[in-house]
C-alpha cells in the first residue's frame, strides 16, 4: 500500500493526480515537464481515462476549459513559454468560475530561454496570468513528496473554490528523483457540481457557462463577487513552512528549488552562530503574509532568495509594510544558487564577514 | 385545433439581436428544429463562438458554454472526451473557424472528434463591424480592405469544405445555403444528418452555411440573398464534399 518509493517529480506529479481522481489530461510536449505527460500516456488509458496530446498549448487549455465545464476532475501541465500560450485559456476558466490544475514545470526565460531550473515565472503564476482581474490558486513545492501532497490539494481546493489552481514547481524538482509515500486506493474528495454541462436531461433549466457582460455594471458585479471569494481564500488558505524561525534575528524566505539550497545555508549559518532562520511559502497567492507580518517584530531583515531577478521580493516588503530591510540574492537564466552564496548573503545580513 | 407551426423547445423565449436580414436566425431555428427531431436537447452541450453569434448561448435551450475565439473545436473536444455519451456541437463563425481557430478546427478533424460543427460563413467580420474575413471574396471591398479584397496582398478566401475534405478524420462535409426555401430545406436535411453521424460515432462532421451580412454588406436583405446568389456560390460551390465514416479512405 503506502510503501516509499523513488520516484522523479514529474511522474510524481502525474501519479498524484490519478489517485487524487483525475482521469483526464490534455497538454503538449515541452521540456523540462516531459515525463509528466509521457507517465500520463501510459497510465491514463489503463485506467478509462483520457490523454490527449493537443495540437497546442492554446488547444490544451481551451480542452482543459470544455472537461472542467462537463464537471470533470481535469489537469494540464505545461513549462514556462508553454503557460504563457495557455494564458488566454486560463483567463477564461478564472472568469467563469471553474476548477482546473494547471503544472507550470518553470524553466528559464524570458522568450525561449533555456531548459534549466527556473523561477522567473513568479510574477506571472501571482499577478498576471492573463487578461482581467482575476487569481489563480499558486501552490509552490520544493520536494517530490510536496509536489505529491499539493497536487491533491490543489484539486480540491480548484473544486471547493471554483478557482484554476497551479503548481508552480521547475526544473530542478520536475527532474529530480526522491523517495515518496503515495496514497493508493483511497477516495478522493467529490464535490456536488450543479453548474456543469453534463445535459439537463430535460428536468433542469440549461446550464450556461460564460464570462462575456456587454454590460459594465454586470461585469463589475461578477468580478466584486470573485473578489468577495479571493477574500476567503486570502483569509483561510495562506500555507507556509517555518525553520528555526522561533528566536530568529534573520529570516531568509524562499521557496520552491531555492528554498532546499536557502535551508542548508540557515543551517551553515546556524553552526556559525547566526540567529537565522527560513520561511518557505507553500501557496504564493495567497502569499503567507499573515506569517510574514508576525515575525516582523523580532527580525532585523529579511533575505529573500530567487531563481531569477527578483520577482517574491515585492511580496515580501508588501507583506511586512517594507517596516524591515529586504535583501535579496538571486540566480537567473537556469542557474541555482549555490549555498555558500546564501551563506555569505546571510553573514553579511547578520554582520559576520 | 391542430398546431401546424411553433416554436422549436430547443429555443428560448429570448429574442434575437440579430440585425435585420442577417441569416442566423434561420440557422438558430434549423439547429433547434433537429435537436427536437432527434430528441437530443437533453443531452446536448453547445459551444458559442466569438462573433455575432457569442450571445446564443441564450438563445439554445440546451447546455451551452461560450468559447475563447477560435477555440470551440478544443473546447468541444473536452467536453465531449470528458461525456462520450453527449451531444456536442460547436457554432462558428468564419473568422472563428478559418482564422484564429484554423489549427484548432483542422486538429479536431484530424482526430476525428466526434462533434457537430456548425459554421456560418458570410465572408466577413460581423460583430466587429465589417472587416475582410478569410473567407472575405476576390475584390471585395470592406473596412480593412476599402479598395477591395486584393489577393496578392490579402490572400485568397479559404474553401474551408474543400480544405478538410482531405482529412481523414472527416466523416461528414456539406455546403449549403439559406438563401431560399428549397436551400432551408437541404440545409436542414445536412444539419440533421450531421448530429445523427455523431449519434452514429461516424466523427468529425461540419455543415458550411453560406449567409448573409446586410448591415456590413451595405445591402437590403433581398440584394444580400441575392449576392449570396450571384458571387458567394461560384466561390463556394453548394454541395456534399465528404460523406462516410472516418477513416474509411485508409480500409
Amino acid at each position: 500500500m503506502s510503501e516509499k518509493i523513488l520516484m522523479k517529480g514529474n511522474e510524481a506529479l502525474a501519479e498524484a493526480a490519478i489517485q487524487a481522481g483525475c482521469k483526464f489530461f490534455f497538454g503538449y510536449p515541452i521540456t523540462p515537464q516531459t515525463e509528466l505527460a509521457a507517465y500520463m500516456s501510459k497510465k491514463m488509458p489503463k485506467i478509462g481515462g483520457t490523454y490527449l496530446q493537443a495540437e497546442s498549448e492554446t488547444a490544451a487549455i481551451n480542452m482543459v476549459l470544455g472537461a472542467s465545464a462537463a464537471g470533470v476532475r481535469v489537469m494540464t501541465s505545461s513549462s514556462s513559454p508553454g503557460i504563457s500560450l495557455k494564458a488566454e485559456g486560463i483567463s477564461y476558466i478564472a472568469a467563469c468560475d471553474l476548477p482546473a490544475v494547471i503544472i507550470n514545470v518553470q524553466r528559464g526565460g524570458p522568450g525561449l530561454g533555456g531548459i534549466q531550473p527556473s523561477q522567473s515565472d513568479y510574477w506571472q503564476a501571482t499577478k498576471a496570468t492573463g487578461h482581467g482581474d482575476f487569481q489563480l490558486l499558486v501552490y509552490a513545492p520544493s520536494t517530490v513528496q510536496e509536489m505529491v501532497d499539493l497536487v491533491e490539494l490543489a484539486f480540491d481546493k480548484a473544486d471547493e473554490y471554483r478557482i484554476p489552481s497551479m503548481i508552480l514547481a521547475d526544473g530542478m524538482l520536475g527532474q529530480m528523483m526522491e523517495p515518496v509515500e503515495i496514497k493508493e486506493g483511497h477516495t478522493p474528495k467529490v464535490f456536488d457540481k450543479p453548474w456543469a454541462l453534463n445535459g439537463h436531461k430535460n428536468s433542469r433549466p440549461h446550464n450556461i457557462i460564460n464570462s462575456l457582460s456587454l454590460d459594465a455594471v454586470t461585469l463589475e458585479k461578477w468580478n466584486i463577487a470573485r473578489y468577495e471569494k479571493y477574500a476567503k481564500i486570502l483569509e483561510n488558505e495562506q500555507r507556509s513552512i517555518e525553520y528555526m524561525t522561533e528566536d530568529a534575528e534573520y529570516i531568509v524566505v524562499a521557496y520552491g528549488a531555492s528554498s532546499r539550497v536557502a535551508l542548508s545555508a540557515v543551517y551553515e549559518a546556524r553552526e556559525q552562530g547566526i540567529k537565522v532562520g527560513l520561511l518557505k511559502p507553500i501557496t504564493l497567492w495567497p502569499f503567507p503574509k499573515k506569517a510574514l507580518q508576525e515575525k516582523v517584530p523580532t527580525t532585523k531583515k529579511f533575505l529573500v532568495v530567487e531563481m531569477s531577478m527578483g520577482q517574491m521580493i515585492d511580496d515580501v516588503k508588501l507583506s511586512i509594510e517594507c517596516q524591515r530591510p529586504v535583501e535579496f540574492f538571486g540566480r537567473t537564466g537556469g542557474i541555482i544558487p549555490s549555498v555558500p552564496e546564501v551563506l555569505n548573503c546571510i553573514k553579511k545580513m547578520g554582520g559576520v564577514e | 385545433m391542430a398546431i401546424v407551426f411553433k416554436k422549436p423547445h430547443a429555443l428560448t423565449d429570448i429574442p434575437f439581436h440579430y440585425c435585420a436580414g442577417c441569416t442566423h436566425g434561420i440557422v438558430h431555428r434549423l439547429v433547434a428544429e433537429v435537436l427536437d427531431e432527434l430528441d437530443i436537447e437533453g443531452k446536448t452541450v453547445g459551444v458559442a463562438p466569438v462573433g455575432c453569434a457569442v450571445m446564443n448561448y441564450d438563445y439554445f435551450n440546451c447546455d451551452i458554454i461560450e468559447a475563447p475565439h477560435g477555440r470551440a473545436p478544443a473546447v468541444a473536444t473536452g467536453l465531449k472526451r470528458a461525456m462520450p455519451d453527449n451531444v456536442v456541437f460547436t457554432y462558428q463563425g468564419d473568422g472563428d473557424l478559418a482564422a484564429i481557430g484554423t489549427a484548432e478546427t483542422v486538429h479536431s478533424a484530424t482526430r476525428g472528434e466526434n462533434i457537430t460543427v456548425i459554421f456560418i460563413n458570410n465572408a466577413i467580420y460581423g460583430m466587429t463591424g465589417g472587416q475582410m474575413a478569410p473567407t472575405s471574396l476576390p475584390n471585395q471591398v470592406t473596412q480593412t480592405t476599402p479598395y477591395g479584397r486584393d489577393v496578392n496582398t490579402a490572400g485568397y478566401p479559404v474553401r474551408v469544405c474543400e480544405l478538410l475534405s482531405n482529412i481523414d478524420g472527416v466523416a461528414y462535409l456539406e455546403r449549403v445555403s439559406v438563401d431560399c426555401v428549397k436551400n432551408v430545406i437541404a440545409a436542414k436535411k445536412a444539419i440533421k444528418k450531421a448530429f445523427q453521424n455523431q449519434i452514429d460515432k461516424k466523427g468529425f462532421s461540419l455543415v458550411e452555411i453560406l449567409s448573409t451580412c446586410p448591415t456590413n454588406w451595405g445591402m437590403t436583405p433581398s440584394e444580400s440573398l441575392q449576392w449570396v446568389r450571384d458571387k458567394m456560390m461560384p466561390y463556394y460551390p453548394l454541395g456534399v464534399y465528404k460523406d462516410g465514416v472516418k477513416g474509411d479512405r485508409l480500409k
